[in-house]
């Protein structure tokens, strides 16, 4: 025996004893094996109380064995590795594993909070809808509170170190569980010759397997286990995960599989200098589903049953067969089934004194009890254990004589001293992932639990998570489900004979939802029902007293199932003494609804490798190069990354900008424009096709035009807006904003499919392929000329609002003459793979003219001197082109998308926001962006609000700050004053101009 | 996550498609005819139907084409996918229409 193990059994169990290790919990070292849980070796180690309940601060042990455990809730890890909330029952340990209890508080042996365990009283069902409440202004401080006594774990403060990755698989049928049944499902599935995926949260397969002494066909159950895996691995086919939890059932048979991968190998597969993947996020889209989760072994719920050493049966098993630990020394057994009566075969066969069976059933138990008998075990049937003694340690039983009446009271006629009491009260089939995919639920009332129902889809369940609790049941269920399965898929399935077991019949559980005490069920020690959350019987009853009567409500006031619990461990006893209390069947109370993820899942497995630079795709330019040389900080413009200026000798933004716009207005400047989308429209019927969604007049451009456009959705509201130029008679060529591009095809897609597919018109995005260099500014004639073009660019025979193709440089190009910012300007279109050498040649050239480079912000500025509008800031789906003083664009001889809406009476209301310019009356105050406009200062709130300011910028040209606003009625109350209202600022008077600041008539980019 | 699919394309996962509402609303012929009311109706008012349910999806990260999707609301249990130039069978009954699920 190890020193310290005090609880190992000295032989025997699945550990690996050639590998001790060394892990620390609460600060403290212990040892332990490879193949131990944290859980197990805690026992092992004789670590009985691991931390302190939710509410109550109560001292609590471990419970159970796997997902259901409610107490043993860990903090693993140090730093930014910590991960919270893990169940000690589910962590493998490894060498120097470190472990906190997530619940004590200071520690676990002494903890201030136990002492509300003496005011139970107040903190009953609704503690905290009725406590927190008043006054309004201390919930800051009620919250402070109830998170530190809480006490869950600690999220990291830093960036998740691990590494995560996403997998998509198909398969034909995902077997979900590999104990007797799901092993059976697959093999039957595999051999039939079907894709199989087996998917099992434990470290081995085997389920219940590897908790017990089964036999199958004459030997030990796990060398059928081990057959069986062995066929499944060499399937080409099959492809098993064990350490993978099947998390989420989504629609249509997807289902979602966290994986915890053994770093180790996975370190040796990739090479050290990639850190290994620590969770793989599975995404399965399975033709057939079976569900073979198991079923989770209920508690009895009777005074105190919350004391360290009260465990459930079958984890009593678990941890004597599989990890060699004996979790006490002297113990009763208490039970209103047979599956108990193995434990107390089990606990006398690995040396434990059973002090008794008690059994609530008069008549006990069927063959199983005279094996117990033989072996000189003591049952008490027609008994009940009503309380247990000791605090943080079980002492004693209190035994009392039971008729059978739900509500009656009970005098404790026998005291047994015990460390340990492994319970039963029958099993809940795993049926979350069943109910998750929509299937219904049935109550059987012989079995004392609900079944899998009607499914919704594709899916089936079978062995003890579809009520078949003996082995031979689950052997032949995971036949049936597996055969099933393969016939839905046109497969024949395979002759496979059932294993044959050695069981003898059982008899019939009896219902025992809660034990009876000596007092009543309000006034006795606290009977729990759900120990994560604290809940109790009284608190079920309190709930019912106070008029909650719906399971989903009293769920919530009770806080029963919440957690990382779920409803795995408490919920059917407290849907059967909620239906006790209510006086109805539990069919009739129902269930409540289970949803994804069946067990906790960390955010980084969610995440995958969609982190840091990963997170979402970056499109870059073909000058994106250049622009990084530059020392241009960028913006994000949807995914582009676009310079926003061009910094010279460490200007900061403002004088970059403020110089960048003047070059433009005295001289010349270049920007990148090739986010712009562009979209090639072709065909027969491509001037039809445009005239119905766009507002202007498109039949009257002649080729060689081009034309400012804008595109309304059917409500009327501004939607997107560009240039448009007519290519030649039967070939357009659109522009729309960075933004809006893919949003813009997929809108005239639609249209073209849907409403008018008899139009021969053809539509390809050139967003990737063309780039767009904007050269703006009294000089950019000369600058073309200068560089060399084979068109001449004069006035006469290249007019503003006209599209050339030309030779710029010896490279193809295309000319428009269009102008964002008010100045003579051309925007030359090239393929993109010639626009870095472009670029380049007019830089060059472009010495002479002091040629500068500009960015975003600059382009924004220059715009809004002009009073242009940015679709999606100056707009935002709620204004009109007629808001927008756009009145001249929209055609009154057609019909286009969005026409009708605009005599909608709400589009015709006078008081509509309408588009104006802004000035500080104080000459020199930017507005800030965004700030609310008011008709006078100094009123009481909430103060009316007139409109709001949509873009504002200092305007070197101009000298003083201007600003675009939409105010109500706006364009009627020219030189009016308002008030704008910047939160924590004094109110700016500023008075309403036109939005046209700079050149108003527009003489400028004619020339 | 729904399987649909496309009628190019074949079965394709959600994530590829994009979702245009309920189809068969034909854009009236005449729109300066209707009243504000029957505008307004074509505007904004959709059927909602609990059970089948015909909608539009887009092929929006594969053939970009728009098709029609027989869905039930319900049960997201998918009757068909239509190309828009096919003759659509008639929807499923409501007879056929799942009983009331909890949610
Ligand atoms: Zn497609």
């Amino acid at each position: 025996m190890a020193a310290g193990q005090a609880n190992r059994l000295p032989r025997g169990g699945r550990i690996d004893r050639s590998r001790p290790l060394r892990f620390s919990f609460d600060g403290k070292s212990y040892a332990g094996y490879a193949g131990d849980t944290l859980a197990s070796a805690l026992l092992a180690n004789g670590v009985s109380l691991l931390g302190r309940s939710f509410k109550l601060r109560r001292p609590r042990g471990i419970v159970g064995g796997g997902a259901e455990e409610p107490n043993a809730v860990m903090q693993v890890g140090e730093g930014a590795a910590a991960r919270p909330n893990l169940l000690a029952t589910q962590v493998e340990l490894e060498p120097g594993l470190a472990a906190r209890a997530t619940r004590g508080w200071p520690s676990t042996r002494f903890d201030i909070g136990a002492a509300l365990d003496s005011f139970g009283r107040i903190l009953g069902a609704g503690f905290y809808y009725k406590t927190f409440k008043y006054p309004r202004a201390w919930w800051k401080l009620y919250e402070h509170f109830i998170r530190r006594a809480a006490g869950f774990g600690k999220a990291p403060d830093s960036p998740d170190p691990d590494r995560y990755e996403h997998r998509n698989a198909h398969c034909d049928v995902l077997v979900a569980g590999g104990g007797p049944a799901g092993l059976m499902a697959a093999l039957t599935a595999a051999r039939a010759g079907a894709r199989v995926i087996l998917a099992d949260d434990d470290v081995e397969f085997g389920g219940s397997l590897l908790a017990g002494g089964d036999a199958i066909d004459g030997a030990p159950a796990m060398d059928w286990v081990a057959g069986a895996v062995a066929e499944l691995r060499e399937m080409p086919d099959c492809r098993l995960l064990s350490r993978g939890t099947v998390f989420g059932y989504h629609d249509h048979n997807f289902l979602t599989i966290v994986q915890r991968c053994v770093q180790e190998a996975d370190a040796a597969a990739q090479g050290p200098a990639r850190r290994p993947v620590a969770e793989r996020l599975w995404r399965v889209r399975a033709k057939r589903v079976v569900l073979a989760q198991g079923a989770f072994e209920r508690p009895l719920v009777f005074c105190n049953n919350d004391r360290p050493g009260v465990m459930l049966a079958s984890a009593v098993s678990g941890y004597i067969h599989r990890h060699a630990v004996l979790p006490g020394r002297r113990a009763v057994v208490f039970t209103n089934n047979d599956s108990a009566y193995r434990t107390a075969i089990d606990l006398a066969g690995a040396g434990a004194e059973v002090a008794a069976i008690v059994d609530s059933r008069p008549g006990g138990a069927g063959a199983i009890g005279q094996r117990v008998k033989e072996l000189g075990i003591p049952v008490l049937a027609g008994h009940v254990v009503s309380d247990v003694s000791g605090r943080r340690r079980v002492r004693g039983a209190g035994i009392a004589r039971w008729t059978g009446e739900p509500w009656s009271a009970v005098e404790i006629t026998l005291r047994i001293d015990c460390d340990l009491l492994a319970v039963s009260g029958g099993f809940s089939p795993a049926v979350h992932l069943h109910s998750q995919a929509g299937g219904k639920l049935e109550w059987d009332e012989s079995q004392l639990c609900f079944l899998p129902g009607e499914a919704r889809q594709p899916h089936d369940s079978a062995g003890a998570g579809n009520g078949k609790l003996s082995l031979g049941d689950c052997l032949a269920d995971g036949l049936r489900a597996g055969k099933a399965a393969v016939e839905a898929l046109g497969l024949n399935p395979p002759e496979i004979e059932i294993p044959a077991t050695n069981e003898s019949p059982a008899a019939p559980i009896k219902a025992l939802w809660r034990v009876p005490a000596a007092k009543d069920a309000d006034r006795c020690p606290k009977q729990f029902i759900d120990f994560q959350n604290d809940t109790t019987v009284a608190d079920i009853r309190l709930a019912v007293r106070e008029g909650y009567r719906n399971v989903e409500h009293v769920k919530r006031y009770t806080a029963l199932g919440f957690g990382t619990d779920q409803g795995k461990l408490g919920n059917i006893n407290g849907m059967a003494v909620l239906a006790e209390t209510l006086g109805k069947p539990i069919p009739e109370v129902g269930t409540t609804t289970f949803r994804p993820a069946y067990t906790p899942v960390r955010f980084g497995a969610g995440a995958g490798e969609s982190v840091g630079a990963l997170y979402d795709p970056v499109r870059k330019t073909a000058l994106h190069q250049w622009h990084e040389a530059a020392g241009a900080p960028m913006e994000v413009v949807g995914q582009w990354h676009r310079p926003r200026y061009f910094p010279r000798n460490g200007e900061d933004l403002h004088a970059a900008v403020a110089r960048e716009c003047l070059a433009v207005r005295n001289s010349v400047g270049i920007m990148d424009a090739s986010t712009l989308g562009k979209i090639d429209v072709r065909g027969p019927d491509a001037v039809n096709f445009l005239e119905r969604v766009y507002t202007h007049n498109v039949d009257r451009m002649k080729p060689g035009r081009c034309a400012y456009g804008i595109l309304l959705g059917e409500d009327g509201m501004v939607m997107d807006d560009g240039v448009m130029a007519r290519l030649a008679e039967d070939r357009f060529y659109l522009t729309t904003t960075t933004g809006g591009a893919a949003q813009v095809l997929d809108w005239l897609e639609k249209w073209l499919q849907t409403e008018w597919p008899e139009l021969e018109v053809w539509l390809t995005s050139l967003t990737e392929q063309f780039s767009t260099l904007a050269v703006a500014g009294p000089n950019s004639r000369a600058l073309l000329e200068k560089l060399g073009c084979d068109i001449p660019l004069d006035r006469e025979s290249f007019p503003f609002m006209h599209v050339r193709t030309a030779n710029l440089a010896g490279m193809p190009v295309s000319l428009f003459r269009v102008s964002f910012s008010g100045e003579l300007a051309f925007e030359i279109n090239i393929a993109s793979g010639l626009a870095p050498d472009l670029w380049r040649k007019l830089m060059d050239v472009g010495r002479e003219f002091e040629l500068t480079p500009y960015g975003t912000e600059t382009m924004h500025v220059l715009r809004a001197e002009k009073g242009f509008v940015i679709v999606g800031q100056d707009t935002d789906g709620s204004v009109t082109p007629v808001d927008l003083g756009m009145n001249w664009l929209l055609s009154k001889e057609k019909d286009f998308l969005g026409k009708r809406s605009l005599a909608r009476p709400d589009c015709l209301r006078a008081d509509r926001k309408q588009l104006v310019g802004l000035l500080s009356r104080a000459g020199c105050t930017v507005i800030p962006e965004g700030a609310q406009l008011i008709e006078r200062t100094g009123q009481r709130a909430p103060v009316p609000m007139c409109g709001h300011v949509t873009s504002s910028y200092h305007s070197a040209s101009l000298g003083h700050p201007i600003a675009l606003a939409l105010v109500a009625g706006g364009r009627g109350r020219r030189g009016e004053t308002l008030f704008a209202a910047p939160p924590g600022r004094e109110p700016i008077a500023v008075e309403i101009v036109s939005p046209a600041f700079y050149d108003p008539k527009g003489g400028r980019q004619h020339v | 996550m729904l399987l649909i699919e496309c009628p190019w394309c074949g079965p394709r996962a959600e994530t590829e498609f994009s979702y245009g509402g309920e189809a068969g609303i034909p854009r009236p012929a005449d729109p300066d005819a209707l009243s504000d009311a029957e505008w307004a109706d074509y505007l904004f008012y959709r059927s909602n139907p609990r059970g089948a349910h015909r909608e539009l999806w887009n092929h929006a990260q594969g053939c970009r084409r728009w098709f029609v999707v027989e869905r039930d609301t319900v049960t997201n249990r998918i009757a068909g996918s239509f190309r828009l130039d096919e003759t659509v069978p008639v929807p499923a009954s409501a007879a056929e229409k799942q009983p009331e699920q909890g949610d």
